[in-house]
């Protein structure tokens, strides 16, 4: 596959698939390494790093095992990723699609709403959403994804937009095919690299997102996250700092490595915007 | 204004080699071309697509790709080797010395600014006159290049002039130092016959009044008949043939040149044949009006098709003639119904196509199909090529593995090979990709086959194929076919009725060879004489033996 050999000569690309491969395989191996609950009181508060052998990363405030918390974290925040990334793009490709392929009315009404969606900020909205409606992991999954689709909608509008009157969609309209055909089976798989590609932005944001939420003590507090962590941190910032700075670390290299991945896939996409790297 | 150093030729390419990126599909762009170009001629350099002809312009200009190097050899400009100068010295040698012409002057000209400027741009580089000086030599050279109102084009932006203004407009930026050598890469292709035919005049005219030297680079050998002193032929970036245009096109050597100009259509239209076939298809009154700017209708009313009325007669085929923007295409869309007419009658056997709702259209849009003019951009890059064929029956109900079979045989009627059905689009050359939308719409069995210019972005060789492989078709299944053409040659070739549309409006209709000999109407009249080289028989010269 040309893609594929493309997309391995990158080496930020390389490392961004590395960093998600590990943070998987944290995630897959969880209960494995720690097959108690990580919200059980595993020993001492505050112990520092690698100052006990059972405990290397220490624990926090309420002396739960730092190291359970961030194996059984990533997969929160891998699971509210994708699902969250899942829903907005849902959304947003049959936002996109629908107002891009028709134009006039339909176009102009789904884009207002699009733009009623963006002028407010994401995390507000979030914050309502969570606010009326709770905060079970359940519900912050959705409403993240529910706050993250008018950019999908604008992209895919946006491919729409340019493909539905290339020859090869009229051709198909003289053969006699269906508006859904069309849609579908046609001018969507062309539509679909740059969406894909915006979906590692997505993804990223989302797992930002739910961090931001727990941070303030508005995610579900039953779930070891990594967000949980680092709002259960927040009132030994100053001395015992690593409780927020462990979890921060792991949403830091989870983001890149989804970031990386996305450009990655961008650049083997469009082989000829890349930037010219230095050989 | 710039003397040659010394005597002899203005340009002299020696043994000039080119080298490609590796990955590319060949070595050398090109490969040991030698050329000369003398003061006050023209030298035409023809070749089909990927013949090296671009990058030897580029060579002269040393304005090449990334990755694309010369490797040996010399470029001897007023005798000076240009490959040797540094990048300094060629800035001052571009557009002073040696004046260029792009192909698409919408692209060439920035436009967020004022043509005026632009040109004087030129000036305020390379001299150090005075603002209202270069205001008078811009002025001037606009009243050189025939632009009708020169001052107001002074104050004009690219995009509020016609595409043969703006080509003036670049030749006039060309011309601006006075440079000894016009490098002209297929300035005409972009634009209709009839502008071709002034362009081309006036770079003829100016190049005797100033004793220029021109390097004009086409694909075209009407053109080449219409201006070149000289002709060098090109073919996969080596030089085939160079001499005298009269002994190049009149008795041409080279087995590749004369294969290229036996492509070339004659002008001279065949004999009619299936006269007085009762009518397949007849449009009475079509109409179809575009509004832009403004809700509610207000702003520009384009009529793009007014009141056309034809007859197709069964198994003839009709030629649909007209420059671009004479609502030829729109035309065609309208009987495919991609657009809906807002008047008028389209008769298809005993069915009004334009009365038909979009579903009732899905059902009957298997009796008319339709070929379209970019072989690129109408097959879908993601689909196999069997796939692409077989879609339409398998839409109507035939199985897919039969509509598989189906499209195997069809490959095959096209001339293409059946085991390639499951190739994608692009593993196919254009002339190939062209053969699969022509299967495509045979799978459906059409009744009418409308083809909207299918051979005009194809090489001519290619394009000779394919309408013969049109003709065959068309005496074997006995089709009935439109077809939609800005080429006067190639509808002479395939048409045994043509229609010439003006401004939306058929002006003439008739059997071809009666209005070719004999156009009534002006614009007709206008469009015969604008063809390029129309005093030069290919035929002849294809027949000639080689002296």
């Amino acid at each position: 596959m040309v893609l594929v050999r493309r997309y391995l000569r990158n080496p930020a690309a390389l490392l961004g698939a590395v960093l998600l491969v590990l943070v998987l395989a944290v995630a897959l191996s969880a209960p494995l390494l720690f097959p108690k609950d990580p919200l059980s009181l595993a020993g001492r508060p505050l112990q520092w790093p690698f100052a006990n052998p059972r405990l290397w990363l220490g624990t926090d405030s309420s002396g739960r095992d730092i190291a359970a918390q961030i194996f059984y974290g990533a997969r929160v925040s891998l699971l509210i990723g994708l699902v969250a990334t899942a829903i907005a793009i849902a959304i947003g490709i049959a936002v996109g699609a629908v107002a891009g392929f028709y134009g006039g009315l339909a176009d102009e009404v789904l884009m207002r709403v699009t733009e009623a969606f963006q002028t407010l900020p994401n995390f507000l909205l979030l914050l309502v959403l969570v606010a009326v409606f709770g905060s079970q992991i359940t519900t912050v999954t959705v409403a993240i994804g529910l706050v993250s689709w008018p950019a999908v909608a604008r992209l895919t509008r946006a491919e729409f937009l340019t493909l539905r009157n290339r020859e090869f969609v009229q051709a198909c309209r003289v053969l006699g095919m269906g508006d859904a055909r069309i849609i579908l089976r046609e001018i969507l798989p062309n539509a679909l690299p740059p969406v894909i590609v915006y979906a590692s932005v997505v993804m990223a944001v989302a797992i930002l997102l739910e961090s931001a939420l727990a941070f303030l003590n508005l995610s579900d507090p039953n779930i070891a996250s990594w967000g949980n962590l680092i709002g259960a941190g927040r009132g030994v910032l100053r001395t015992q700092w690593y409780v927020s700075a462990i979890p921060g670390v792991a949403i830091l290299l989870t983001v890149l490595g989804v970031s990386l991945v996305g450009q990655g896939l961008n650049d083997a996409l469009n082989p000829r915007l890349r930037r010219t790297l230095p050989s | 204004m710039t003397k040659p150093v010394t005597g002899g030729p203005l340009l002299r390419i020696e043994d000039l080699s080119v080298r490609l990126p590796p990955g590319a599909d060949r070595s050398h762009a090109l490969s040991g071309v030698s050329l000369a170009v003398e003061p006050g001629e023209i030298l035409c350099v023809v070749g089909e697509s990927g013949s090296g002809k671009s990058m030897l312009a580029g060579t002269v200009m040393r304005l090449l790709p990334p990755g694309v190097a010369p490797e040996a050899g010399r470029v001897l400009f007023q005798g000076r080797d240009l490959l040797a100068e540094s990048e300094a010295a060629m800035r001052r040698i571009r557009g002073a010395a040696i004046g260029m012409v792009f192909q698409e002057p919408m692209t060439a000209l920035n436009p967020l600014r004022r043509v005026g400027d632009q040109i004087a741009e030129v000036f305020r580089i390379h001299t150090r006159l005075s603002r209202s000086a270069i205001r008078d030599r811009v002025r001037a050279l606009l009243d050189e290049v025939r632009l009708p109102d020169p001052d107001s084009a002074l104050r004009a932006y690219p995009h509020e002039l016609s595409g043969g203004q703006r080509q003036r407009v670049m030749i006039a930026m060309a011309l601006a130092l006075e440079p000894a050598l016009l490098i002209a890469d297929e300035p005409t292709t972009a634009l209709d016959v009839t502008t071709q035919g002034r362009i081309l005049a006036l770079i003829r005219e100016i190049q005797r009044r100033r004793g220029m030297g021109v390097l004009f680079i086409t694909h075209d050998f009407g053109v080449v008949a219409e201006i070149a002193d000289r002709v060098a032929v090109m073919q996969g970036g080596r030089l085939v043939e160079a001499g005298p245009a009269r002994e190049v096109l009149g008795r041409p050597r080279a087995d590749y040149t004369r294969a290229l100009i036996a492509a070339v259509p004659p002008l001279a239209p065949r004999a009619p044949r299936g006269e007085g076939g009762a009518p397949i298809l007849s449009l009475a009154g079509v109409s179809k009006t575009y509004r832009s700017g403004g809700p509610f209708g207000r702003g520009r009313v384009t009529h793009a098709v007014r009141d056309v009325t034809l007859d197709l007669p069964r198994g003839t085929t009709l030629g649909i003639v007209g420059e671009s923007g004479s609502g030829k295409s729109t035309l065609a869309r309208c009987i495919v119904r991609l657009l809906d007419p807002e008047a008028g009658t389209i008769r298809l056997g005993d069915t009004d196509l334009a009365r038909l709702s979009r579903r009732a259209m899905r059902e009957q849009a298997h009796r008319v199909q339709m070929v379209f003019q970019d072989p690129f951009a109408s097959l879908n890059p993601r689909r196999r090529a069997g796939d692409l064929v077989a879609q339409g029956p398998v839409l109507r109900g035939v199985p897919r593995a039969a509509a598989l079979a189906r499209a195997r045989e069809l490959f095959a009627l096209v001339g293409l090979d059946p085991a390639a059905v499951g190739r994608f689009p692009h593993e196919f050359s254009g002339g190939q990709r062209q053969r699969i939308g022509l299967a495509r719409a045979l799978a459906l069995e059409p009744e009418v086959l409308i083809a909207d210019e299918p051979v005009s972005a194809l090489d001519v060789s290619v394009q000779a194929q394919v309408l013969a492989l049109l003709d065959d078709l068309r005496d074997r299944l006995g089709l009935s076919m439109l077809f939609i053409t800005h080429d006067l040659r190639v509808a002479a070739q395939i048409c045994d009725r043509v229609a010439v549309m003006k401004d939306g409006a058929v002006v003439e209709t008739g059997p071809t060879a009666a209005v070719f000999a004999d156009p009534h109407h002006p614009y007709t009249r206008a469009l015969l004489e604008a063809v390029p080289g129309r005093a030069w028989s290919p035929t002849d010269a294809a027949a000639a033996p080689a002296a």
